[in-house]
């Protein structure tokens, strides 16, 4: 399939060099209070992603995932540790080559949706009417066909959160962190969504981080899981899902493989 | 439901001229003080047009005022919102000017620049500044950091973040700063004038009062109070066009 999006990755496909390395890594917020410990929120985290791998990170709500993928991104800076993303060690660097998707959808409310899918390529000095021209063909695909004019207020929650994914994408950058990206949906959308997401990483293959409550969720989208401790988070366990991607929730669900996966996952998380 | 809303207002309209109609016509009541309804309504008809072209006066100084205003306060907001230590410097002073007791250096204004339109515009938008300034810095302020990362996170500039984030989401917050300063730049527009003019609303209803044209002073009042009202629903209409995705307060 002939990709629309300009193919970021100039590597040759399948090669298993790390794209992503974090070593050491520690990240602490400053107490609000003088009299107030510092919040460590992660803590001597190790962890690779090699290129073209999708990579599920889950652990318990506050142990710092959203944190991780920020410093990944370059919008934070790690306070320990050596962090790079295709060789860039800096955070301006690495913003560079990240795009990054926040845990809300924060679509702007007084564009539609074609113009907040454009905004990435936007801030990239594309100007407005031609970066719309080069979102446009893939509102299609990415099942929003003739909601384009519509207003983030006018469209369901996993439309929305097709557009933020369509404006992630549309950012041109061969790593891709998603800061769970379904939780605010409900559970037959969510559902949907991930089959939906698993393809659209099936076509556009990208080096991915996504975070997720979700074990089922990591075990339908991912290559590989990395499960963090509470907080202060560091890796404690990685697992590796066997079979190709892109795959169904339906398989996932009665293969007992995936229900072993599923279990160890559940232990490593302390469940 | 609105039309709920504009008969209750009708309501308590007539109420309210009942009342004061009651009042003027109890006995004692002395008519230099107090004018009927009824005479005010005569007054605005009889005089209908000396006061309709001196409101036309007062408005171009209001309207032109407000203009100032928004222009100074605009570009005063966002130097401010982009350099922080200008906000640190300048924001006690921007609440300073607004202890500016504006009746006393009214005055000195017109002795400054002349009788013309000048320094009436000068104290409408001495007036006018403070709330939209202040409404558009905590606009600028409103938006999410999230948003903000996200931004950079696309390698925005702080322009582009300005530009495409930070003012459209401060744009309703301009249009509350402007429905307040709307309804209190007619009275800067007033105190321009008592403080020397020759011609305009707040001339004429001082003249009225030195001249005991009681239910003249009183119809000028009234149109001031149409006025204010006008460019309420003026701004509410204004962000209706300009900012659709928010929601403007309805126009009384
Ligand atoms: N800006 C901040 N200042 C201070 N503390 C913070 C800040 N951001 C996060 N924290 C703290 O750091 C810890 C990790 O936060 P983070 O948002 O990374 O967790 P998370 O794993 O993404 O949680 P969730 O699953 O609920 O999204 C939390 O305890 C939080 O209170
Ligand atoms: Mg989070």
């Amino acid at each position: 399939m002939t990709s629309s999006l300009e193919a970021p990755a100039k590597e040759p496909l399948s090669s298993s060099k790390a794209t992503i390395v974090l070593e050491g890594v520690a990240r602490r917020y400053p107490a609000r209070r003088r009299r107030d410990e510092p919040v460590a929120a992660l803590e001597g985290v190790d962890l690779e992603v090699r290129e073209r791998e999708v990579l599920a990170l889950v652990g318990p709500s506050g142990c710092g995932k959203s944190t991780l993928l920020e410093v990944v991104a370059g919008l934070q800076d790690a306070d320990e540790g050596v962090v790079s993303a295709l060789g860039a060690a800096d955070a301006q660097g690495r913003r560079r080559v990240c795009a990054y998707m926040p845990q809300r959808d924060l679509l702007l409310p007084w564009r539609d949706a074609l113009g907040n899918a454009a905004l990435a390529l936007e801030c990239r000095g594309v100007p407005r009417a031609q970066a719309c021209r080069r979102a446009a063909p893939l509102f299609e695909r990415f099942g929003l066909a003739r909601f384009e004019r519509a207003r983030p207020a006018e469209l369901s929650g996993g439309m929305r959160q097709r557009v933020a994914f369509l404006r992630t994408l549309l950012a041109g950058r061969p790593v891709l962190l998603l800061d769970e990206p379904f939780a605010a949906l409900d559970a037959i959308t969510r559902a949907e969504m991930q089959e939906w997401l698993a393809g659209a990483l099936a076509d556009e293959p990208r080096t991915a981080v996504i975070v997720t409550h979700d074990v089922r969720e990591a075990l339908i989208l991912a290559d590989r899981v990395a499960v963090l401790s509470a907080r202060p988070g560091r890796v404690v366990a990685e697992l590796d899902v066997p079979e190709a991607r892109p795959r169904r929730r339906r398989e996932v669900a009665a293969d007992p493989v995936f229900a072993a996966l599923e279990q160890r996952a559940m232990e490593a998380l302390g469940c | 439901m609105l039309r709920r809303r504009y008969l209750l207002s009708g309501l308590l309209l007539l109420a309210i001229l009942g009342i004061w109609q009651a009042v003027a016509s109890l006995p004692g009541v002395d008519h230099l003080t107090l004018a009927s309804p009824g005479e005010t309504w005569r007054a605005l008809r009889d005089d209908s047009h000396l006061l309709f072209s001196n409101a036309a006066t007062t408005l171009l100084e209001v309207v032109l005022g407000l203009a100032i205003a928004v222009g100074l306060g605009a570009a005063a907001a966002i130097g401010m919102h982009l350099f922080r230590p200008l906000r640190d410097a300048a924001y006690p002073l921007l609440i300073g000017s607004q202890a500016i007791p504006v009746v006393v250096v009214a005055p000195l204004f017109v002795l400054a620049f002349d009788y013309g339109i000048g320094p009436k515009l000068a104290i409408v938008a001495l007036i006018c500044f403070f709330p939209v300034t202040v409404n558009l810095i905590d606009g600028l302020r409103s938006v999410e950091p999230e948003l903000v990362k996200l931004m950079r996170s696309f390698g925005a500039s702080r322009l582009a973040i300005l530009r495409k984030v930070e003012l459209p989401s401060a744009l309703p917050y301009l249009f509350s700063g402007l429905r307040v300063a709307a309804t209190v730049s007619v009275i800067g527009a007033v105190f321009g004038e008592w403080a020397g003019a020759d011609r305009g609303l707040g001339r004429l209803v001082l003249l009225g009062i030195n001249q005991l044209q009681t239910p003249r002073v009183y119809a000028g009042v009234v149109i001031l109070m149409a006025m204010a009202l006008l460019l309420f629903a003026a701004a509410s209409l204004l962000q209706r066009i300009a900012a659709p995705w928010s929601r403007a307060e309805l126009p009384a």
